[in-house]
This record gives structure tokens, C-alpha cells and sequence, in this order.
């Protein structure tokens, strides 16, 4: 099951292979990890995201998150409502076919075209989690070059 | 005031009257200013020796042990003592030299990333790369290193730091908004606890190292005997609970007592005091404790439903938590136990602790440590290396005062024990130390023989010498059909390697002679390392096999 972990974290040096660390000493691979400044610059809020079998070893995880000397607090979305967003950017190949496509994504979704070349549409996608799914299973039909993104983000409501 | 005599003047504040360490290059502008301070400076001959006598001399007073080396080599060589104080909760504030700052991660002469490596080691750890953060630094260091579950700290500086200049402002107190240890136990979890007390017919209390560190053996010993509630002490809760009172069951797993192991398998609550539920306690777990419900007082969440899941977790501090639990506990309504203590005290009539005294010609190690038992009164600072010697120092030493036995439990490390002997006697020059050893550990860090010659340290050295690495040994006699393979040690002559660094030496080979040796260590006024051969084969036990449940034990059970 996929979890969204966020922690408020003193903003040093070094906070981030703390925290990195704990997970990969556990062998646990983070499917994202996302730090930036929070209204206060002395404070970063980390959103991780990871994809735990067993709770009882996440249950340490956060535990020991909680632990570390330079996190403030620790939260787990997994049973809170929240909305999260990952900002994804693709290219897909120019033509017809695909222009088509897209328009109806655009739509239906938070789907933008940033850029035009004669090759490649570079479409700027934000999702949450819901929506994420159906758009990349369009995408991916019609062939992505390229993709790259930011990794989640969330807040509480 | 340059960044040297900062983080001495820092050092002063914090009271800290010895620092064991060793000198090198990046740190040269430290040791000009620790020239004339008023700080006793103890050179050992290696820095995991610096790290392990700042740990023995942290463990045997509560106070912050300092040490301190060089970078590169200097720092990753304290990093093995570094391990062993955060596996045991240990204070201590590591200062490691660093390369210019301008050189780091530019691969400089004896430069490490020393952050980095003591990451998962240490309970923090700080580069300071303006020297305006110096002071506050190191009062947060020790601030961090003996508060909530206590740790190693290290303070990584870089040698232009130590001469940069700054005003030096050495803060009253700290404020952390992210570190804020909980202290007294929530009263609603303490309610809880009282009734299931109060249900119980056979409860059990496994105190742990937490008693020692957060000087709760007064607060232990009342509550035990107002509750009747037997207790049986860990490997690094030794002396937190006195070993000769009637409710005391010795040590709990591998090789503690089959009573202590029988009461735990059969108990119907088990109250861990600042224990946690280590392999070597708990062996199977789903045979440890399988009737009881579990209570866990822990300064540290994360111990908590690490290993066993417990029933009523209480986090804070143990001084505080039985004391909440003395004030309110209701005599009247605890629930008869004596079929209990009857029980008990039949399996410690049956089993009692024993070996076989069967005169072989050969010197039995419980024989020797029973003699020093008897002839330091019970009242000597015991400091224990790894393995079998550990096993039987905590075994036939009987242990009634908080602190007066060191050991290398969490990381098990061999080494440890003479150096942090050291760090013992320098804070407590009165009491009489004395290191338990085998004739592998003792090895580990025998150039500190150096150190004791060098500034008169009266420590005695006991080597239970059987010429192998003996617990190895003993798990290749029982599970690996004997075969002594990388065990067998040829050793030096231990008295001549003694007497080589100007260190009294005896040898003990006849059983008749241990009596009068043990009192000649005891009374002589000098250091001494003895060497003792004794039976070359004999074991510990009781034990229980590694991943058995803690009653199934072989041996011990005559």
C-alpha cells in the first residue's frame, strides 16, 4: 500500500540523508521524495512517498522519523483527507493522431501544452493521485518520449 | 577568542574535568589551547581506546565522557567506540578534527567524511563551518547527549574553525522545537498499568539499562517490594536492582538464569522498565512471555512494539514513571502472590546457578570471579570485554549498586572493556576497577597498558585465558561438531608483555593459588594484569540456543 508521509524538518544541512538513510537502511526504496522551504525558511516540509507491505516496519519508520533530532513532526495522509499534486512533464511525438488526443485530456484534465516543436507537444501534466493513472495510461498510448516529475507533494485539509 | 579556546572555555562550562583522545594535524590549534587549561588530558595509544575510556567513564558517573582525535584516520578510528555507546545509550561527545574547510570533499590529506560515516552511529552529529556557531554547538551537544534516551554526539571541526575568531557567548539554555523528550508517564496509561498489576497472579519485571541511566534503582527496589513483584535484570541493568535482595531473579535469556527464564515463559505480566526486549533477551519470539499481557516503559517510542508487541506502552523517563507508580499503587488490592514467590523459589532451589566444581587440576573461571566477588565485598567496578569472560562476570559477580558493572552489551564489543576501565578509574579513583578479560579481547587494546604506566592509573587486569576465542569456541563445540576453526589463539606471554610497558604481571596456572593471587591483584597498590589459564573447554551456561525459546536451555540444570 502507498503511503504519503510528510515531515516538517529544520532546514540544515544534512537533514535530508537522515532521513533518506533511514529508509534505505531498512532496504525500503522511496518512490518520491520532495523537500522545500515552508512559509517559515527555517522549516522544509518533506513529502514521501513509499510503498510499505508491512506496516508494522512503516509503523517504525515513522517512529524513527520522529526520532531524529531535526524533525519537528511527522504525519502519515494514508487515513486523513488531503490533496496532493505531482507536476509531471512529457514529450509526445507531433501529429495528428495525438493532437486529437490531447485536446480531449486537456478538457478533462489539468493538462497543458507548454511548448510546440515540429517534433514533440511538451505537455505540462498536474495531477493527484486519482487522476495520475488515467492520463499516463492515455499518454502512454500514444508513445512518450519523454517524462520526467517532481514527486508528490500534499497538504492536510 | 579563537575557535580553539571556544570550544575549551565551552568545555569548562559544561564541566567537563578529562578528555582522553590522541593528537594529529587538524587538531594542533586544540591541543596548543588544551596545553594550559585546566582540563586533565589522558593520552591513550589509540583512538578506539579514547572512545571506549570516555564511555567507561561516562557509564560509571551519568556524566558526558569527552574524546577526542584527529580527522581522517584519528576520527574513523573512534568510530567503533562511537557504535558501542549508541547501542547502550551511552554519553559521550566525540570531537573530530577536520581538513580546511576550503578542502573538504577534495579527497585532502587525512581527510573523512566523518558526518556522514558516524551518521547511523550516533545520536547527532555537527560540522561546524563558522565558528560563530561554535559555542552554541557544543552546548547543544551535551544537551542532546544526556537528555531523553542519552547518546553519542559527535562535533566534527575543521582546522581553520579552530582559528577563526568570534566573541564567545556560551548560552544559558536550550530551546529545540523538534527535541523535546517526554519525562512523566501520562496517567491514564498508569491507571492502566495498576489495574492489570493489580489482576496479575505472576507478573514479572525485566529491568533494563534505562534504571542505571536515569537513576531509578531506588525508585525500582520500593516498587518491587511494595508490589512483590519479582525482577530480573538485564546484561546492562546490572546492578539496578540489588542482586542479593530475595525478589531478584538474576538475568533474563541467553544466559541468564533458568529461574528468570521460567518465571518470564510462565509469567502472566511482564513489566519491561527501560529494557528493549533485545534478541539475546527475548530468544523465539513467539515463545517469549506467551501468557502475559506486556507492559513497556521506555524513554524511547521507538523501542516500543519494536520487537514484541505490548499491551500498555508508557513513554518517559523510569525514575519518574515509578515513581507515579509507588504513589498510586493500592497495596490492598494486589492479588496474592505467594503461590507465585513459592513457585520461584522452588526453581531457584532446583536450578540454581552453578558449574561444575569437579576438581580437574584446571582453574575454573566462575571460581576466580566468585573470589573476587567475595574479597572486593561486592563493592569493586567490574569492566567487562566480550564473550565468555562477560557471560561469567555477570553471571558470579553479584551486582547491588547502580553503575558498578560496564559492559559492551548492544554491540558486543571486544576491546571495550580495558580501555573504558580506564575512563572508570580516572572518575572514580577511590573504588577499586577491574576488567574482566579474555585472552582475545584483551588483545583488542592492549597497548593501553601504555596509558596506565604514563599517568599512574591503578586498574587491575584479570585474563580468564584459555587460549581461544572462547564463546566462538563454545558454539563450534555445540552446533558446529567442534570444529575449531579461526578460534585457537597462540598468545604472547601476557606477564613479560605487562612488565615490557612497566605493568605488574602475574601468572595463576594451580587452583590452589587462586585464592591468594585474587588477594594479592586485590591488595596490591599498583596496576596488575593476571593471567589466568584456566580449563581450556569450559562453557557458559545455562543457554539457550540462538532462535530457541528462553526455556529451552541446555546446560546449567544440575
Amino acid at each position: 500500500m502507498k503511503h504519503t508521509i510528510q515531515a516538517l524538518v529544520e532546514n540544515r544541512f544534512g537533514v535530508l540523508a537522515r532521513v533518506a538513510s533511514l529508509f534505505s537502511a531498512r532496504g525500503y526504496n522511496i518512490e518520491s521524495l520532495v523537500v522545500g522551504e515552508t512559509q517559515d525558511s527555517t522549516m522544509s516540509c518533506m513529502t514521501i512517498v513509499v510503498d510499505a507491505e508491512d506496516e508494522r516496519i512503516l509503523e517504525q519508520i515513522k517512529k524513527q522519523l520522529h526520532k531524529l533530532i531535526d524533525v519537528i513532526t511527522v504525519i502519515d495522509f494514508t487515513h486523513r483527507e488531503y490533496i496532493d499534486r505531482d507536476l509531471i512533464l512529457i514529450k509526445i511525438l507531433n501529429n495528428g493522431k495525438n493532437k486529437t488526443v490531447i485536446e480531449k485530456l486537456i478538457k478533462k484534465y489539468s493538462v497543458k501544452i507548454i511548448e510546440k516543436t515540429k517534433e514533440v507537444f511538451l505537455l505540462e501534466v498536474c495531477s493527484n493521485r486519482r487522476q495520475e493513472d488515467e492520463v499516463l495510461k492515455e499518454l502512454k498510448s500514444l508513445g512518450i518520449k519523454e517524462l520526467v516529475r517532481t514527486g508528490r507533494i500534499a497538504i492536510g485539509k | 577568542m579563537q575557535g580553539a579556546k571556544i570550544l575549551i572555555e565551552s568545555l569548562i562550562r559544561e564541566g567537563v574535568e578529562v578528555i582522553f583522545g590522541y593528537p594529529g594535524g587538524s587538531v594542533i590549534p586544540l591541543f596548543d589551547c588544551l596545553y594550559d587549561a585546566p582540563i586533565k588530558f589522558i593520552l591513550t595509544r589509540h583512538e578506539q581506546a579514547a572512545a571506549h575510556a570516555a564511555d567507561g567513564y561516562a557509564r560509571s558517573t551519568g556524566k558526558v565522557g569527552v574524546c577526542l582525535s584527529t580527522s581522517g584516520p584519528g576520527a574513523t578510528n573512534l568510530t567503533t567506540g562511537i557504535a558501542t555507546a549508541y547501542m547502550d545509550s551511552v554519553p559521550i561527545i566525540a570531537i573530530t578534527g577536520q581538513v580546511k574547510t576550503s578542502l573538504i570533499g577534495n579527497d585532502a590529506f587525512q581527510e573523512a567524511d566523518i558526518t556522514g560515516i558516524t551518521r547511523s552511529i550516533s545520536k547527532y552529529n555537527y560540522l561546524v563551518k563558522d565558528v560563530k556557531d561554535l559555542a552554541y554547538t557544543v552546548k547543544e551537544a551535551f544537551y542532546l547527549a544526556n537528555t531523553g534516551r542519552p547518546g553519542p554526539i559527535v562535533i566534527d571541526l575543521p582546522v581553520d574553525v579552530q582559528i577563526q575568531e568570534a566573541d564567545f557567548n556560551y548560552p544559558d539554555k536550550i530551546e529545540m522545537r523538534s527535541y523535546n523528550p517526554i519525562c512523566y508517564g501520562h496517567p491514564g496509561q498508569i491507571k492502566k498499568v495498576l489495574k492489570y498489576i493489580y489482576k496479575a497472579k505472576k507478573p514479572v519485571i525485566i529491568a533494563g539499562g534505562g534504571i542505571l541511566i536515569s537513576g531509578a534503582s531506588n525508585e525500582l527496589l520500593k516498587f518491587a517490594e511494595k508490589a512483590k513483584i519479582p525482577v530480573s535484570t538485564t546484561l546492562l541493568g546490572l546492578g539496578g536492582f540489588p542482586s542479593t535482595n530475595d525478589l531478584s531473579l538474576g538475568m533474563p535469556g541467553m544466559h541468564g538464569t533458568v529461574y528468570a527464564n521460567m518465571a518470564i515463559t510462565e509469567s502472566d505480566l511482564l513489566i519491561s522498565v527501560g529494557s528493549r526486549f533485545d534478541d539475546r533477551v527475548t530468544g523465539r519470539l513467539d515463545a517469549f512471555a506467551p501468557e502475559a499481557k506486556i507492559i513497556h516503559i521506555d524513554i524511547d517510542p521507538t523501542s516500543i512494539s519494536k520487537n514484541i508487541k505490548v499491551d500498555v506502552p508508557i513513554v518517559g523517563d523510569a525514575k519518574n514513571i515509578l515513581g507515579q507508580l509507588i504513589e498510586e499503587i493500592k497495596v490492598s488490592k494486589l492479588s496474592d502472590l505467594s503461590k507465585w514467590h513459592k513457585k520461584i523459589k522452588d526453581w531457584k532451589k532446583e536450578h540454581p546457578l552453578v558449574y561444575n566444581k569437579k576438581n580437574s587440576g584446571k582453574i575454573k573461571p566462575q571460581h576466580v570471579i566468585e573470589e573476587i566477588y567475595s574479597q572486593t565485598k561486592g563493592k569493586a567496578i567490574i569492566v567487562t570485554e566480550v564473550g565468555q569472560n562477560q557471560m561469567w562476570a555477570s553471571q558470579f559477580y553479584k551486582y547491588d549498586y547502580p553503575r558498578q558493572f560496564l559492559s559492551s552489551g548492544g554491540l558486543g564489543t571486544m576491546g571495550y572493556g580495558f580501555p573504558a576501565a580506564i575512563g572508570a578509574k580516572i572518575a572514580n579513583p577511590k573504588r577499586e576497577v577491574i576488567v574482566i578479560a579474555g585472552d582475545g579481547s584483551i588483545q583488542m587494546n592492549i597497548q593501553e597498558l601504555a596509558t596506565l604506566t604514563t599517568y599512574n592509573i591503578k586498574v587491575k587486569i584479570i585474563i580468564l585465558n584459555n587460549s581461544c576465542l572462547g564463546m566462538v569456541r563454545q558454539w563450534q563445540e555445540l552446533f558446529y561438531n567442534r570444529r575449531y576453526s579461526g578460534t585457537p589463539l597462540k598468545n604472547p606471554d601476557f606477564v613479560k608483555v605487562a612488565q615490557g610497558y612497566g605493568v605488574k604481571g602475574i601468572r595463576v596456572k594451580k587452583v590452589s593459588e587462586v585464592k591468594g593471587k585474587v588477594k594479592e591483584i586485590i591488595s596490591a597498590k599498583t596496576s596488575v594484569l593476571a593471567d589466568f589459564w584456566i580449563e581450556p573447554e569450559e562453557n557458559v551456561f545455562p543457554m539457550v540456543p540462538a532462535g530457541e525459546a528462553i526455556n529451552r536451555m541446555i546446560g546449567g540444570m544440575a
